[in-house]
């Protein structure tokens, strides 16, 4: 370690030492390879996609692009509508868990969040296919109707209630727990001294929120947002079974004419893919796995630069 | 804030303040008043059934409404808004209970009855066209996979642990924490598509699909989990330790092995069985990497191979001519899964509770 400096005491270089230490570095090498092996593998079968004439191109698209770029749309509209429903709910749970709730049970109310991140995707899918789509569709069908003139509400209404806004509900459950538990950990790294001090000067507990643990926890709140924007993006069943997709770009949330996501895409057209059109399906997983990867480049980078500049510790 | 009755002995640190209790008071209050609401609902015919989901959510947003507009008549506004905060905060986790409570209960309606039927443990779906059938191809193809998947991913993410807690220092310590998050971000489908794509060129058949290539596929999902928990729990354990064990003269790689593995071992099966019980639920990855099968399939290295949660999905998303039959045996499957991943979390849980009063103090 402190090679550099000329009067070291060497110690004898053991075999054990150097076997461990060197099977060490090579798991790590291991992560390095696999990675690049992604990266090269998915790039290799993507390119006959990126390079391919008009016409041989699945849903008869004139380049990939014009063929990924509905789904893309699709993919970002859909973890954007679940992070919106998200957001404030995993806040308000975190603070509950962190500061509202009585000690004893607040570590059994963040195991009933977690459970809800051990429910495996595709038993989401179809809990929102066959309980969450029958019930919310009669209220979408009221919002069509009274709400006909917000743009959002508009087109004709779905009548399975299969729509992009009830994914965005199912996708929004499915990232809540990561995001709370983010948040929950930033909400009880505030020091301790700053709540109290907003305490004794007779603030309320949420006066006392609002000016120490929410500007404290800001960059955490947005990190965890990120993380969960990265999880929803590339969530594949439960979209894959509860929506019903169409080739489209439209803002609608209520109709039976939806985008459609680029992991759900792919699970569903693999089975029956072939040709140019599985390299289409791999090529589409690349635009996903770069867009999940600046997501996440992000929310770290946000991460990282509070730890440096926060005055808090 | 509000007037001081004039000529009665009034307490002042109580006045102007809600009576204790009232709050819970108007909690129940306000679930009961929509649960007759919606009782009246369903009596008039207008449902079928009684809307429980219903009268909590409603009776919640009312309770937080009339809290917000008593507490500001009778305390004040900042004591308003903060009773408002309070109940909207725990309103949201009443929110975020119901789609859980929902599943669950939807999940053990449907699958337990089909679930307990002998044939379900005991049948695989080979050359079933009735009702009867059941997972065991899916069972053993399950387990066969995750278990490979566990082989490959624990030495690598362990020893990465232990290379970046213990070794690491510089630019490919850097680099390799900077892949281990970037490989946290991969979505599983794109694990699933990679482990395709490996597979098809290494054996030149583009169709080819096998448990191998689903273990190599949840692998890449594994592995940073593992290096991640590994890591935090190999950073607790005390520097003291270390140096104790340096001055006493024992070689580095014996330190590692007999002093700071087993100090962190409980952490680190905790951190393990949590990322098993994660990757067992995947579907996407299998779906692509293994394909589906009806029948039981040993061989990890060839033919396709089924899994539990593909299973799930299957069953639902190609039903055959009598719909029922296959939806039962998807909710029966989807119960089973469920079960067994709560039953790891569970023992995770169990782990950590058993062995960490030995960390620390």
């Amino acid at each position: 370690m402190s090679t550099g400096t000329p009067r070291v005491i060497k110690a004898r270089v053991r075999l054990g030492d150097r076997v461990f230490s060197t099977s060490t570095i090579t798991a790590g090498s291991i992560i390095v390879a696999i990675l690049a092996a992604v990266a090269i593998f998915l790039i290799a079968q993507s390119i006959p996609a990126l390079v391919a004439k008009a016409g041989t191109l699945p849903n008869a698209a004139s380049s990939f692009w014009d063929y990924v770029g509905p789904l893309a749309f699709g993919t970002v509209w859909a973890a954007f509508l679940a992070l919106l429903m998200a957001t404030p709910l995993s806040i308000g749970i975190a603070l509950f868990i962190s500061h509202y709730a009585p000690r004893r049970i607040a570590q059994v109310l963040g195991y009933i969040i977690d459970l809800l991140a051990a429910v495996p995707s595709v038993i989401f899918g179809l809990w929102g296919v066959s309980v969450l789509a029958p019930a919310v569709q009669p209220f979408y069908v009221w919002l069509n109707t009274s709400l006909h003139w917000f743009p959002l509400f508009g087109g004709d209404v779905s009548g399975t209630g299969r729509t992009i806004l009830t994914v965005a509900i199912v996708l929004a459950v499915m990232v809540l727990p990561i995001m709370t538990a983010v948040c929950r950990e930033i909400f009880l790294q505030t020091p301790r001294l700053h709540e109290e001090a907003a305490l004794a000067l007779g603030a309320t507990r949420w006066e006392m929120i609002q000016m120490a643990v929410l500007p404290f926890a800001r960059p955490g709140i947005v990190s965890a947002a990120m993380l969960g924007l990265g999880r929803a993006l590339g969530e594949t069943l439960a979209v894959a079974i509860v929506l019903s997709p169409a080739l489209v770009v439209s803002f609608f949330l209520l109709t039976s004419q939806n985008p459609s996501t680029i992991a759900a895409n792919i699970a569903l057209q693999f089975s029956e893919a072939s040709g140019v059109g599985v390299n289409a399906l791999i090529a589409s997983g690349l635009v996903l796995f770069v867009i999940t990867f600046i997501i996440n480049a992000i929310a770290r980078a946000v991460v990282n630069r509070r730890r440096a500049f926060s005055g808090a510790n | 804030m509000t007037a001081v009755a004039s000529g009665r002995m009034v307490n002042s640190l109580t006045t102007g303040r809600l009576p204790r209790g009232s709050v819970w008071m108007l909690l129940i209050g306000s679930w009961v008043l929509l649960g007759l609401v919606f009782l009246f609902v369903q009596l008039s015919g207008a449902t079928k059934s009684f809307n429980l989901v219903g009268a909590i959510f409603l009776g919640t947003v009312l309770f937080d409404v009339l809290i917000f507009v008593i507490s500001l008549l009778v305390e004040g506004v900042r004591k308003a808004k903060d009773r408002l905060v309070t109940s909207l905060v725990a309103t949201a986790f009443i929110v975020a209970l119901l789609p859980l409570v929902s599943l669950l209960w939807t999940v053990v309606q449907h699958g337990l009855g089909r679930m307990i039927q002998p044939s379900f443990f005991s049948m695989s779906m080979r050359n079933v066209l009735d009702g009867s059938g059941g997972v065991v191809h899916a069972l053993y193809g399950t387990l066969e996979i995750t278990l490979a998947t566990t082989i490959i991913s624990v030495p690598i993410g362990l020893m990465t642990a232990i290379y970046l807690v213990e070794y690491g220092r510089g630019p490919l310590a850097r680099a390799i924490t900077f892949l281990v998050d970037v490989m946290t971000g991969i979505p599983s489908i794109v694990a699933g598509l990679f482990a395709f794509a490996l597979f098809a060129l290494l054996t030149g058949n583009p169709g080819f699909r096998s448990g191998f290539a689903g273990a190599v596929a949840l692998s890449v999902l594994m592995i940073p989990v593992i290096v991640r928990s590994s890591e935090e729990m190999l950073k607790l354990v005390a520097n003291e330790l270390r140096e104790a064990a340096f001055a006493l003269g024992v070689p580095k790689w014996l330190t590692v092995l007999k002093v700071v593995l087993p100090t962190a071992l409980p952490g680190i099966m905790t951190g393990i069985t949590l990322a098993i019980a994660r990757v067992i639920g995947e579907t996407a990855p299998l779906l692509i990497a293994s394909g589906y099968s009806d029948s039981v399939n040993f061989d990890l290295f060839s033919n396709r191979m089924m899994s539990l949660p593909v299973f799930v999905y299957t069953q639902y998303a190609n039903q055959g001519s009598i719909a029922e039959f296959f939806t039962a045996r998807s909710w029966a499957a989807a119960l089973t899964l469920i079960l067994i991943v709560m039953l790891l979390n569970l023992a995770a849980r169990l782990v950590a509770r058993i062995f960490s009063p030995k960390l620390g103090r």
